[in-house]
């Protein structure tokens, strides 16, 4: 009598429990309410791309330099297309350019264009280039009491070749008159992991320095022995941040965050610039373009350009397998050229300058079926 | 004297002739597909084994001998291996010369001394530490551990500075970040291992050769070497070794607390690089024969677990035979 009391007991309490969680995961399926009344006209000023409301999934993968653009645009591209599901999941340009020639994706963030040792990969097919932004590095430092250092690309190749290795050091006092330069050891922030970072900071100084350069240009660069190695921008921030007398290369969103200190840099015409969003943009004026845009924004010969800037580019075959995905990547890529762009300053990336955002917009037309 | 002829007892009854026995279905199906399973295996190894050594081929064609040499350069195309080889070594040795002795010596205390009651917790507990991610001694390692213990390395450091022995291996330069802390890592990541395969291999030594041995005046001590030691000695040894393949080839946790840097020295406060944590670390943006040298690191790696697992059983089997003195 007892057993069959407490197992109707039991078998009702179980059903309760039951339905209870049905209706909550009813209830909540249904608080999804629909999207505002479809705004189909895409606002992008100038795109291609059709009225017409698009559905399908993209798939990106590459540049870890493009990550918080790529998810801030996912998210608002969200109400211009509301039937697009956009993805973009990074692990860094080299293996978005092998995703890309193997189909796996169908558009790749790179911060540098093909190598020659990849073209083999691309089966002939034609890839189209992108620019979407240029981005700042900054080098940042940690030297109480000094605040507005000056640099120069001969005396930061110096530096970072392990040449200079003390803060007093004639090179630095001579760029910085009236400062004080305590005798602290310099020690050097760098990358652990391969990188554009790496790539483009390198460029620079090989482009700029090159008497003083001798460590190449290359995703990852051997460095002298006493420099300390971070994971990611914010494990290089960290080391600059904890260690007094380091310096080091970071990006300038990350820089910012982490509340660091950064060096002007002395660019092509003389004038030193300090790292912001407008240097950057102006430094995409007063380089070489190539047909297929594909450029190098390091030592810009624009006055106000910041000398150590790069860019990224969204990579797409030109011939696409199908009208749908043509149209998709059309209506993405133009927003990320187009109205996408006023999302940048925010996130601390510099927006194309007008010249490079038309020249990629004509672009876009090239994407067929 | 009735001839008496072997009957494969999985055989219908009545059927003698070798020609006539066939086994029951059920019984060859189950050899089939334990025996498929089997070369599954080894099928997968080898393919495992042939496809990185092809995509590893551009490496060894292009540096040859050279990939033995301390040269890691990809800017200059140069990719000379020594220090991430001597990295690995380092790093799985200490977490070796940590680890042994603390799990030999806690699965000695779980089956010898402390009493049943109690082991069970103790076990439980050290089996906790094995559920801990690798990417979360990382973090932990990297984010907590090496600010703190870099003072402390400092400290030694400075102490030992002109000490003949130990300021060789404990002078400067020192970091948080290191080849000392990342052993010190990996020792506690393998310690669960190699102590419950040592708990398992040592509560199966019979309880009469230990009993013998306080019968004959042993202490405990005595007992533990002449009695239990001999048994369990190739399941401990296999223990080892399989800590110190887990030492040699877990990633994400050396790669973020060895300190990146390609060096080779006999400071184990210095910051170092293993094999593992370079493949990790440089493998995103690697492409050509870059790509294929990161690949090669893995074939060598692989190279050398075998070969340690090679040697081992050898040394093994050697004592075993020893021990039934043929």
């Amino acid at each position: 009598m007892h057993l069959r009391r407490r197992q109707r007991f039991m078998a009702a309490g179980v059903a309760a429990a039951a339905t209870a969680l049905s209706l909550a995961a009813c209830s909540s399926s249904s608080t999804t309410s629909a999207p505002s009344g479809g705004s189909t006209s895409s606002p992008a000023a100038g795109s291609s791309s059709s009225a017409a409301a698009l559905s399908g999934t993209l798939n990106g993968s590459g540049s870890t330099f493009q990550t918080v653009y790529q998810q801030t645009a996912i998210s608002s591209f969200k109400s211009v297309q509301p039937n697009m599901t956009v993805n973009y999941g990074s692990g860094g340009s080299g293996k978005g350019r092998t995703d890309l020639a193997s189909g796996v994706v169908n558009f790749a963030g790179s911060d540098s264009p093909i190598p020659s040792a990849e073209t083999a990969n691309f089966k002939g097919k034609t890839v189209l280039y992108f620019p979407v932004f240029l981005g700042p590095i900054t080098v940042s430092y940690n030297l109480s009491g000094v605040t507005g250092l000056k640099l120069d690309a001969t005396t930061l190749a110096e530096i970072f070749s392990g040449k200079i290795t003390t803060w007093n050091n004639a090179a630095i006092a001579a760029l910085n008159s009236g400062v004080k330069l305590p005798s602290t050891p310099i020690t050097l922030a760098v990358r652990s992991d391969s990188s554009g970072t790496t790539q483009n900071f390198s460029l620079y100084l090989e482009t700029a320095a090159k008497a003083d350069w001798a460590l190449g240009s290359s995703s990852t660069i051997k460095w002298p022995s006493t420099a300390r190695a971070g994971n990611g921008n914010p494990g290089v921030a960290q080391i600059i941040k904890s260690t007094p007398g380091a310096i080091g290369y970071v990006d300038y969103s990350d820089a910012k965050a982490s509340g660091l200190t950064y060096a002007s840099i002395k660019n092509s015409s003389g004038a030193f610039v300090a790292p912001s969003t407008t240097a950057a943009s102006a430094a995409g004026n007063g380089i070489t373009i190539a047909p297929d845009l594909t450029f190098h924004a390091v030592d810009s010969s624009e006055p106000t350009a910041y000398p150590i800037t790069y860019q990224s580019w969204v990579l797409v075959y030109e011939m696409q397998p199908n009208a749908n995905d043509a149209a998709m990547l059309k209506a993405y890529i133009g927003y990320l050229i187009g109205s996408g762009q006023s999302l940048l300053t925010s996130l601390g990336y510099a927006p194309l300058p007008s010249s490079l955002q038309q020249k990629a917009q004509a672009q876009l037309s090239m994407i067929t079926s | 004297m009735s001839t008496v002829t072997q009957v494969d007892p999985a055989a219908p009854a009545g059927s003698t002739h070798p020609l006539e026995q066939r086994r029951p279905l059920g019984d060859r199906v189950f050899a089939i597909v334990a025996l498929g399973s089997g070369l599954l295996v080894l099928v997968i190894l080898v393919l495992i084994a042939v496809t990185t050594s092809q995509q590893a081929a551009p490496w060894f064609s292009s540096e040859g001998w050279k990939i033995f040499t301390n040269n890691w350069n990809p800017a200059a195309n140069q990719f000379g291996a020594l220090a991430f080889i001597y990295g690995t070594a380092v790093t799985a040795i200490i977490a070796i010369v940590i680890a042994v002795p603390l799990s030999v010596g806690i699965a000695l205390l779980l089956t010898e001394v402390v009493p049943y009651r109690w082991s069970r917790p103790i076990v439980y507990v050290v089996d906790l530490l094995a559920v801990v991610p690798s990417v979360v001694w990382g973090l932990w390692g990297i984010l907590v551990f090496a600010p703190w213990v870099q003072h402390i390395y400092a400290s030694i450091a400075s102490a030992v500075t002109g000490v003949p022995v130990l300021g060789f291996f404990f002078g400067t330069p020192t970091s948080g970040a290191s080849f000392f802390t990342a052993g010190l890592i990996l020792a506690v990541m393998i310690s669960p291992i190699v102590t419950s395969l040592s708990r398992e291999v040592i509560a199966t030594v019979p309880a009469i050769d230990k009993e013998g041995a306080y019968a004959l005046g042993a202490t405990r001590w005595e007992m533990i070497t002449g009695a239990v030691w001999p048994h369990s000695q190739g399941g401990v040894v296999g223990a080892v070794l399989l800590g110190l393949g887990r030492a040699m080839g877990e990633t994400i946790a050396a790669a973020l607390v060895i300190g990146s840097s390609a060096t080779i020295t006999s400071r184990l406060f210095a910051p170092g690089y293993n094999m593992p944590a370079v493949i990790a670390n440089q493998f995103g943006e690697a492409s050509g024969t870059f790509r294929a040298a990161l690949m090669g690191l893995g074939v060598l790696l692989f190279v050398f677990t075998i070969i340690i697992n090679v040697l081992a059983r050898g040394i093994v089997e050697r004592n075993a035979r020893k021990k039934r003195g043929g």
